[in-house]
């Protein structure tokens, strides 16, 4: 049992970049413990990806091809992933730390006996092997994690944590593994992926970005911030808390699981910075951060924190803007 | 049609952590608790179905809120009930932390199985470890299928008789990037609930009330014996990303500051 294996993902014939990421982890990985770095990746139709991983330092590209692998499926994945690590022998799996992954990879691992290691961020030389650091409290703390079992080891590897610039150049072989797949396998039923009614609120061309959070505490609170959005001409954004209460609609929502924004300016107000929140907003060029805990992780990504009581800090800020707007 | 409904309960969310003098986790002394956030949405899901349920003829669907702690947990366990749930589950344990996602899930696996449930909801993953895998596993020691980042869950009738036991559910899932989808799956399943796709309700005094009288069945846990696959060695505060400069004042000092910086640094005024 050698090497690092990185399970990548597709998205319309190209790699996605958390994949390129991930697997800019393994190759790191494998370096450090003086092993070898192969990919696999998964699906029908999978060649132009192959195509895309046949430039990359990797002592092998394994290729699975099967119709039932598309639609994904948790058991499809499984069942067809279970062969290759069988196969293949690996002592790491790395995967790229996305929705798809959250639902298969602690199943896979379950079945070889170990425990993923989820959502991590960086990967450390230790003593007695890789250590690797996650996030808990929503960011508020970090962790050291070891693998202690025999298995392969699985990881997966949180979004922007490694650089995909960083992959290395290389012509490796492919080797298509057949796995046994039949329907009566997969158990649910899977329809066409959609998207609610067009978004009408596009945050992400706006040069200005007054976001809201928790700590505004209750929904008669929410004109506090947009008052402060319109002393800016800002648009009014928020973490998904304020949206998953119905106090903003989600189309206005940062995060994993709303928009992707790189403003001028991002003001986080009453946001403590979950991770989900982070990923969305930390590509900003300045952020501006109002909390009232001190070690909330919103201050990490801040250029200017302000660790105070929004309820003052911020009708205060308004009126300083309109006044210096004369 | 038999609900259990898998909950944790976790730190609040505003309190102050400090790590412990062996590094190895978070001091627990002085801590409040409160239920996972992701998991009260999976109770109020089960809870909106049940009631769901009883209109089309089923009164006796039943929802079981499920822990697995020290005594604390109790408390979670009572505020479900109060909710609505109609029993709990107490697995009585004071060495969690001694037992990996295998070992954790193992535990709960053994106390659902004696209650054979239809559906099995759980939040999506957890505030304190997040690691996101307990429902997934729990599913696979069930041997049943699942679907995870749930927002929404319909239960799928027999037409013809809507009282019968149903047999599938259609879920509503969460992809990335504003994308959603339906899955169907067969019965008994297991789904990962995200936050956000009900709205959360508060106990009712009559709920409260009526808490009292329902049954919370403890369950000693059996003590850790499988060696952890994992293990989480040292627990510390984050080093920042960036240099944070951090202003201070009265209010109107520090709005002053700001819109110095608006003027001159980031030059949006």
């Amino acid at each position: 049992m050698s090497g690092v294996l990185v399970a990548v993902e597709q998205r319309d014939g190209t790699l996605t970049r958390l994949s390129l990421e991930a697997l800019a982890a393994g190759q790191r990985l494998a370096t450090q413990l003086a092993m070898d770095c192969s990919a696999v990746v998964l699906g029908q139709g999978i060649s132009q990806v192959l195509g895309e991983l046949s430039g990359m330092d990797l002592a092998k590209v394994f290729a699975v091809e099967h119709p039932l692998l598309q639609p994904y499926t948790a058991d499809g994945y499984v069942h067809a992933l279970e062969q290759v690590v069988k196969h293949a022998v690996p002592g790491y799996v790395v995967f790229p730390h996305s929705y798809l992954v959250r639902d298969f990879a602690p199943v896979l691992a379950t079945r070889f006996s170990q425990v993923l290691i989820p959502d991590v961020i960086a990967i450390l030389a230790g003593p007695g092997g890789p250590i690797f650091v996650r996030q808990l409290f929503q960011g508020k703390l970090n962790a050291d994690y070891r693998q202690v079992g025999d298995g392969p080891c699985f990881v997966s590897v949180q979004a922007g944590s490694f650089r995909a610039e960083a992959l290395e150049a290389g012509t490796p072989p492919v080797e298509a593994i057949a796995v046994n797949l039949v329907p009566e396998q997969i158990r649910t039923t899977p329809s066409a992926p959609f998207r609610e009614v067009a978004q009408t609120v596009d945050l992400t061309t706006a040069p200005v970005i007054v976001s809201v959070g928790r700590g505004i505490r209750e929904q008669e609170n929410i004109p506090l911030a947009q008052e402060l959005a319109d002393a800016l001409g800002a648009e009014l954004a928020a973490s998904r808390p304020i949206c998953d209460a119905g106090w903003l609609p989600m189309e206005r929502q940062v995060g994993s699981s709303g928009q992707t924004v790189s403003p001028k300016l991002y003001l986080a107000v009453g946001i403590s910075g979950a991770i989900q929140h982070l990923v969305g907003m930390k590509g900003s060029k300045t952020v501006i951060a109002i909390n009232k805990d001190e070690n909330a992780p919103i201050f990490e990504v801040a250029d200017y924190g302000v660790a105070g009581d929004l309820f003052e800090v911020v009708p205060a800020l308004t009126k300083a803007i309109l006044a210096a707007k004369g | 049609m038999k609900i259990v409904v898998a909950v944790k309960q976790v730190p609040e969310r505003d309190a102050q952590l400090a790590v412990r003098a062996d590094g190895r986790w978070i001091d627990e002394g002085d801590l409040n608790y409160a239920i996972n956030e992701p998991d009260a949405y999976a109770l109020e899901e089960a809870l909106q179905l049940k009631e769901a349920l009883q209109q089309v003829g089923q009164p006796d669907a039943e929802v079981i809120a499920l822990c697995a702690g020290p005594e604390r947990v109790a408390s979670t366990l009572r505020d479900a009930l109060a909710k609505g749930a109609d029993r709990a589950i107490h697995i009585r344990a004071d060495d969690l932390a001694e037992r990996d996602t295998l070992a954790l899930v193992a535990l709960l696996a053994e106390t659902i199985r004696v209650e054979s449930p239809d559906l099995i909801l759980t939040g999506l993953q957890s505030d304190d470890l997040g690691l996101g895998q307990t429902g997934v596993v729990l599913a696979e020691l069930l041997e049943i299928p699942h679907a995870t980042l749930i927002l929404r869950v319909k239960v799928l009738h027999d037409e013809a008789n809507p009282a019968a036991l149903p047999k599938r559910v259609e879920v509503k899932r969460e992809l990335e990037d504003g994308w959603f989808q339906h899955v169907e799956l067969p019965l008994p399943a297991l789904l990962t609930i995200q936050s956000g796709g009900n709205r959360l309700r508060y106990a009712t005094l009559m709920g409260i009330k009526r808490a009292k009288a329902k049954e919370t069945r403890t369950v000693e846990a059996t003590p850790a014996t499988a060696t952890p696959s994992v293990a989480l060695e040292r627990v510390y505060l984050p080093e920042k990303q960036k240099r944070t400069e951090m202003l201070k004042g009265t209010p109107a000092e520090i709005a002053a500051q700001i819109v110095e910086k608006l003027r001159f640094e980031v030059r949006v005024l």
